[in-house]
């Protein structure tokens, strides 16, 4: 899968044009014009309950917008396209559940077809092949719910991969995992994005393990957003304009935190006491 | 009892009769059992199964055919449990609420027929020594539909049932499916339940299936261990009821009781025995790096 080199698209891969989200009276976003290119790394940020993965659901074709319009790879977003792939937080798989890693790649190929999975040597070779892209291979066959989260994204990955998508969206991949997993998930994601020239759209609570990666950055914060290169939007003056109120971003040993932003309103910088405990933001708009 | 009068008795059609419709029920309740208990739906079992009797009270008390009853109650619970809790959490809220309930009602309409009620009894049961032909050529066409059905949509359901935020994400219809599998599971219990009994459906359709689950980790092979299990249940305490003066339905629930038992305390080096390597290939590298301000 990771043959094809990087080649310029006509056009943006994903297009949003005056794009509004809301439900009832409330508004998660509005006015979003964002286009992502080909081999672009978009991180979105934001508090819980700013629309982050309701952003990733509308390019998946499973939420409409309230107004404006979308687009991914020039068309509509659409159910099952097999060019977007997605990756969502690590699952939370039983210990008897009667699945293997290879199983769950395996799914990511035909899983939506009807019928039987009758064993065919052609798919058998594509899931290999995923399976060892991400180094999955030496775990595939143990039962599921008894791997790692490391272990379990890493087939989440290889299973999102396995059509060869030009779009990758991504919900929080990183969430509940260990620094050293975080890393090495963040590092596949990346390894795709410059071998393929796959689009990312990362959504996720802590940026900076992906932060060496990012292009642009989109923060969504209580109906507003900024978006631009991290060192642009991640500063005193922007965040502070957006969250209405008084905040610090500091630069730390290659690090960004965000200091001051208001309780439970964005968690851009590493922060342990909040990772759990974050109530839901308040909406100003 | 000699091994004469053992072999004279399989000859006999009504035990013929009930080793076909015991394979039957056994096959379909294993092929549907591994679904029910990756859905976490064996409550919703219970439920559909023990309100088929209610319907069957409720037949008998208007005069109608009980066999009619158990698929009205059956289905009936299905379609309620469908549209009022689709979602897991609030599912087993909505069975427990219906299914107690439901049993009131059938104890009512017990209450209410004057007369014994051997045919709601039997269906609570099983009266697999006296199946006929017809009943057989029902069960089997009935059988073969719900495994058809089954096998049309095996691959949208499994990944809808291990996996639904991507399977949404991939186009598979999640919830479609969901109501489609809670009805076919409705309809496989409703032709059981007419021959094995209530007490028999529910011992074929979960323990072989959670037992299979603690042998092996593969999906396929869950289904084939389920169904092989199931008809061990099935025929063996058919079988052993011939030579004891105990029902085969004593001997089923036993036998796919001490399955999972067994599957429980010894299956687990058994599942993940194959292809269990040593935990976490990721270099530790990572976490160095960051030292004590991580």
């Amino acid at each position: 899968m990771s043959e094809r080199r990087f080649q310029a698209e006509p056009g943006p891969v994903i297009r949003l044009a005056g794009a509004a989200m809301r439900y009832g009276d409330r508004t998660l976003w509005e006015s979003l014009d964002l286009e992502v290119g080909a081999g672009e790394f978009l991180a979105v940020i934001g508090p819980n309950g700013a629309g982050k993965s309701t952003l990733l659901r509308v390019l998946l074709g499973l939420e409409r917008l309230s107004a404006g319009s979308a687009e991914v790879l020039g068309r509509a977003p659409r159910r099952g396209n097999a060019s977007v792939g997605y990756v969502p937080q690590q699952r939370a798989f039983d210990r008897e559940l009667p699945l293997r890693g290879r199983d769950l790649v395996r799914l990511g190929l035909d899983g939506h077809r009807w019928g039987l999975p009758f064993p065919r040597a052609d798919a058998r070779e594509l899931v290999q092949h995923a399976l060892d892209e991400v180094g999955a291979t030496a775990f595939a066959d143990a039962p599921i719910g008894l791997l790692s989260g490391g272990e379990q994204q890493r087939l989440g990955i290889a299973q999102a991969l396995l059509r060869d998508p030009d779009v990758l969206l991504c919900d929080e991949p990183l969430l509940n995992l260990d620094l050293g997993h975080q890393k090495e998930v963040a590092r596949l994601i990346a390894r795709r994005q410059a071998e393929a020239g796959t689009a990312v759209v990362f959504v996720t609570h802590e940026v900076n393990p992906v932060l060496p990666m990012v292009d642009r950055i989109l923060v969504l914060v209580g109906g507003r957003w900024a978006l631009g290169p991290p060192e642009e939007v991640l500063t005193t003056e922007t965040m502070t304009a957006l969250y209405r109120s008084p905040v610090d971003v500091l630069r730390v040993r290659g690090r960004i935190v965000v200091v001051g932003a208001p309780e439970g309103a964005g968690n851009v910088g590493h922060n342990e006491h909040s990772d759990f405990t974050e109530p839901l933001p308040s909406y100003d708009t | 009892m000699t091994i004469a009068s053992f072999t004279s008795l399989l000859g006999e059609e009504f035990v013929q009769n009930a080793l076909v419709a015991g394979a039957i029920a056994a096959i379909v309740a294993g092929i549907v059992g591994p679904f029910v208990v990756v859905r976490n739906m064996a409550f919703a079992v219970h439920g559909i199964a023990e309100l088929g009797f209610t319907g069957a009270a409720g037949a008998l008390l208007i005069g109608l055919d009980p066999i009619l009853g158990v698929m009205v109650g059956s289905l009936g619970v299905a379609g309620l449990i469908g549209a009022l809790g689709v979602r897991s959490r609030e599912r087993d809220s909505v069975i427990g609420v219906i299914l107690a309930f439901g049993l009131g009602l059938g104890v009512l309409f017990i209450t209410l027929y004057d007369r014994y009620a051997t045919g709601a009894f039997a269906l609570l049961f099983g009266t697999i020594t006296g199946v006929s032909r017809d009943q057989l050529l029902l069960l089997g066409g009935c059988g073969l539909a719900v495994v058809v059905a089954l096998a049309l949509i095996y691959r949208p359901l499994l990944f809808a049932s291990v996996d639904p935020d991507v399977a949404e994400a991939r186009g598979v219809p999640v919830r479609a499916l969901s109501i489609g599998f809670l009805a076919i599971m409705a309809f496989a219990e409703a032709e059981a339940i007419q021959v094995v009994g209530v007490l028999l459906i529910l011992s074929l359709m979960i323990a072989p299936a959670a037992a299979a689950g603690h042998l092996t980790a593969s999906p396929g092979a869950t289904v084939l261990l389920s169904v092989a299990l199931a008809l061990l249940a099935s025929i063996g305490g058919i079988l052993l009821s011939l030579v004891t003066p105990y029902p085969a339905s004593v001997f089923t629930t036993g036998i796919s009781f001490a399955a999972y038992v067994l599957a429980r305390l010894f299956g687990s080096r058994l599942r993940s025995g194959s292809g269990r390597l040593p935990r976490d290939p990721v270099p530790a590298v990572a976490t160095t790096t960051l030292g004590p301000h991580a």
